[in-house]
C-alpha cells in the first residue's frame, strides 16, 4: 500500500493481472498508456447491458431500444461529470483518433457547408500550430488538413528537458493561427504542457484549441471547461474501458455549427432526394449505429475511477513516477528521455539504455514478464528530436506498485548483464 | 529462460561485428527499408556482376535481430549467383514465417539458423526479414529476378 491507495485490493478486480506470462513468471503491466486493463465492474457492465438490455441505440420504441438508450446516454452524462461539460458536448468516437480527425475533416468541409460555418473555414494564409511532441493521431490529421486546404502547419519547438519550447508563444500563435493542437500529457515523456496557457493565447487571436487528452484523462482530475480549450479527445481504452469508444468534447457553441464529418443515418434532422438537414449535436456526429456496449462499459470505468478518486489515483502515479525516476538514474548507461524530475509530468516514463536496442532490451524484460513499450510510441519526430530511433516506455496505472517499479529497475540490470554492458 | 534460445551467441557476434556493413560504391541498385512499428531502418547495396551478386553493404539502425540478420545475409548472398541468393532468402523466410516449427537447413542458411528461435516471437519476425527485403528490393532495381521469392 502506498498513500492511501489500496493497490492489492484494487488489483483483485482485474482478472489479467493474476496470470502469469513466460513460464510462470508474475506479470508486471508498465503499458497501460498503450491501452489500460480493464476491472471486472467494466466487464460486467458489458455483459449485463448485452445480456439484459441489448438493442440498436436511437431506432426503436420496443423496450429493450429505450433501455439502450438509457444506458448509452447515461454512460454520456456521466462522462460529461467526470470532464466538468455538459452531456450535450460530447460525441462518442470510435477512438481518440477519430475525434481528431473528426473535427480536421469538419474544418475542411466547412468552406461549402454554409454562413454559419464561416468561422471554421481554413484557407490559404492560415496557420495550424501543433508542437513536436504530438502523437501522431495529433500531427498526420493536420498535415493532411494543411495538405487540403493550403495552410500551413507550425508547430512548438521541445527544449533538452522534454518541455514545450513556449518562448515564442506570440510569434506562433497570431491572428492567422486557425487551430492550435496540443497535447495536455506527453505520451513519450510524460510532460504535463501548459495548454491552459496556450488555450487563452489562441482565445486571444481567434484560434480555435484542441487538446489531445489521452494521457491525462485518465490518470489525474481533468475539467475541461476551465482548461479553456474548444476541443479535446480522450479514449476509453487508456482509462480501464472498452477499446471501440472515444470521446470527443467540443463547447456547445461550436458543435452548434460545425459541419459534420460522417454523414448517415443517425445525424439527420431531415431527409429529401435532393438535400438533408442535419440533426443537433452530439448527434449530428455520430453517423451510423454507434458502439453500445463499448460506450456502457465506458460508463462503468468512469463509476469505478470516481470511486477510487482521481486525485488518489494522480498522487499514487506520481509516487511511482518518482520512485521510476529515482531508481533510472541509479543505474549506469540509462538515460531518462524528458523530465528527469516528478514536476508537472505524468506516468510515461522512456528511457534508453547505452549498447542495448530497445527491443533487445523489451525483450529481456518480456522474458522477466515485465511489459513495456518498445519504439516510438507514435511519436515519431519528437524521438528524432532527441536522435534516438527508438525507446523503452514504462507507464503507470492505479494498478501498478513500488514492487512493479522494483522489477523494472531488476529487469534493466538483467538486460544489462545479458548483453553484457553497463 | 528462453532468451539464449533467441540471442543465440551467433546473433551477438554479427550484432557487435557485423560483417560488411558501411556503404560501398559502386553499385547497381540502392534500396531503403523501414519498419514503420519501431523505427528500424536499413539501406541497402547490391553489386551484381553478370549472375553474380559481387558485393551487398548497408547502414542501418535497428536492434540486434535486424542488424545480424543482415550481416549474415551479407554472407550468405556475396560471390554466389543471385538464382542461389533468392532461393536462400525464400529459405529464410520459410524459416521465419515457420513460427518454430521448420527445421532450418544448415547448408543453406548456415549462421542463418541461429534465427530459428526468433521464428517463435511474432513481433521480432519483421525484424528479421528487414535486411531481407531491402535485398530483395534492391535486386528486382538492379535487374536481377525475384521470381519464386515470397
Amino acid at each position: 500500500m502506498t498513500d492511501g491507495l489500496d493497490v492489492a485490493a484494487l488489483r483483485a478486480d482485474f482478472p489479467i493481472l493474476g496470470r502469469t506470462v513466460r513460464d510462470g513468471k508474475r506479470l508486471v503491466y508498465l503499458d497501460s498508456g498503450a491501452t489500460s486493463q480493464r476491472p471486472r465492474q467494466v466487464l460486467d457492465a458489458e455483459r449485463e447491458f448485452l445480456e439484459q438490455h441489448n438493442a440498436a441505440v436511437h431506432r426503436g420504441a420496443h423496450q429493450l431500444a429505450e433501455e439502450a438508450d438509457e444506458a448509452y446516454e447515461g454512460a454520456r452524462s456521466r462522462l460529461a461529470e467526470f470532464v466538468g461539460v455538459d452531456a450535450g458536448e460530447l460525441v462518442f468516437t470510435k477512438n481518440a483518433t477519430e475525434g481528431i480527425n473528426l473535427v480536421a475533416y469538419a474544418l475542411g468541409n466547412a468552406a461549402t457547408a454554409g454562413p454559419e460555418a464561416h468561422r471554421f473555414v481554413v484557407g490559404e494564409g492560415d496557420e495550424i500550430v501543433v508542437t513536436e511532441m504530438e502523437h501522431h493521431a495529433n500531427l498526420v490529421p493536420w498535415q493532411e488538413l494543411c495538405k487540403r486546404t493550403g495552410a500551413k502547419l507550425r508547430w512548438f519547438g521541445v527544449t533538452d528537458d522534454g518541455r514545450l519550447d513556449l518562448s515564442n508563444l506570440d510569434d506562433l500563435v497570431t491572428e492567422r493561427t486557425k487551430v492550435v493542437a496540443i497535447t495536455q500529457q506527453s505520451n513519450v515523456v510524460g510532460t504535463v504542457n501548459p495548454v491552459a496557457r496556450i488555450a487563452a493565447r489562441g482565445r486571444e487571436v481567434g484560434a480555435l484549441s484542441i487538446a489531445d487528452s489521452c494521457q491525462s484523462v485518465p490518470h489525474s482530475k481533468v475539467d475541461l471547461r476551465s482548461l479553456g480549450v474548444d476541443f479535446a479527445v480522450f479514449s476509453g481504452h487508456k482509462m480501464l474501458g472498452p477499446s471501440g469508444v472515444g470521446v470527443l468534447y467540443g463547447r456547445r457553441e461550436l458543435l452548434e455549427t460545425m459541419p459534420p464529418f460522417l454523414t448517415g443515418g443517425s445525424m439527420i434532422e431531415s431527409v429529401f432526394m435532393d438535400h438533408t438537414t442535419f440533426a443537433a449535436p452530439p448527434q449530428r456526429f455520430e453517423a451510423g449505429s454507434p458502439m453500445s456496449s463499448q460506450a456502457v462499459g465506458l460508463g462503468a470505468a468512469v463509476d469505478y475511477l470516481s470511486v477510487v478518486g482521481m486525485d488518489r489515483v494522480a498522487e499514487h502515479e506520481h509516487s511511482l513516477t518518482e520512485a521510476a525516476l529515482r531508481g533510472l538514474a541509479e543505474i549506469p548507461g540509462v538515460r531518462v528521455i524528458g523530465p528527469t524530475e516528478a514536476v508537472d509530468r505524468g506516468g510515461a516514463v522512456s528511457f534508453v539504455i547505452d549498447g542495448i536496442h530497445p527491443h533487445d532490451a523489451g525483450q529481456v524484460l518480456d522474458d522477466e514478464g515485465i511489459a513495456v513499450r518498445v519504439g516510438h510510441h507514435c511519436a515519431w519526430p519528437l524521438h528524432r528530436r532527441f536522435g534516438v530511433p527508438a525507446t523503452v516506455r514504462a507507464s503507470f496505472y492505479l494498478y501498478n506498485d513500488l514492487d512493479d517499479v522494483a522489477s523494472l529497475l531488476d529487469g534493466i540490470r538483467t538486460a544489462q548483464k545479458f548483453f553484457r554492458v553497463g | 529462460m528462453q532468451l539464449q534460445q533467441m540471442y543465440q551467441e551467433i546473433i551477438l557476434d554479427h550484432y557487435k561485428n557485423p560483417h560488411r556493413r558501411g556503404l560501398r560504391e559502386p553499385f547497381d541498385a540502392e534500396s531503403f527499408q523501414v519498419n514503420p512499428t519501431c523505427g528500424d531502418e536499413v539501406t541497402l547495396r547490391v553489386k551484381v556482376s553478370g549472375d553474380t551478386v559481387e558485393d551487398v553493404s548497408y547502414e542501418g539502425q535497428g536492434c540486434s535481430i535486424s542488424q545480424a540478420s543482415t550481416s549474415v545475409l551479407t554472407d550468405l548472398v556475396v560471390g554466389g549467383s543471385v538464382d542461389k541468393a533468392l532461393s536462400t532468402m525464400d529459405a529464410f523466410i520459410e524459416l521465419m514465417q515457420g513460427r518454430g516449427q521448420v527445421e532450418p537447413d544448415e547448408d543453406v542458411l548456415e549462421d542463418g539458423i541461429a534465427f530459428a528461435g526468433v521464428a517463435k516471437y511474432p513481433a521480432r519476425v519483421k525484424c528479421a526479414l528487414l535486411g531481407w527485403m531491402a535485398f530483395k528490393d534492391a535486386v528486382a532495381k538492379s535487374g536481377g529476378s525475384t521470381e519464386g521469392a515470397s
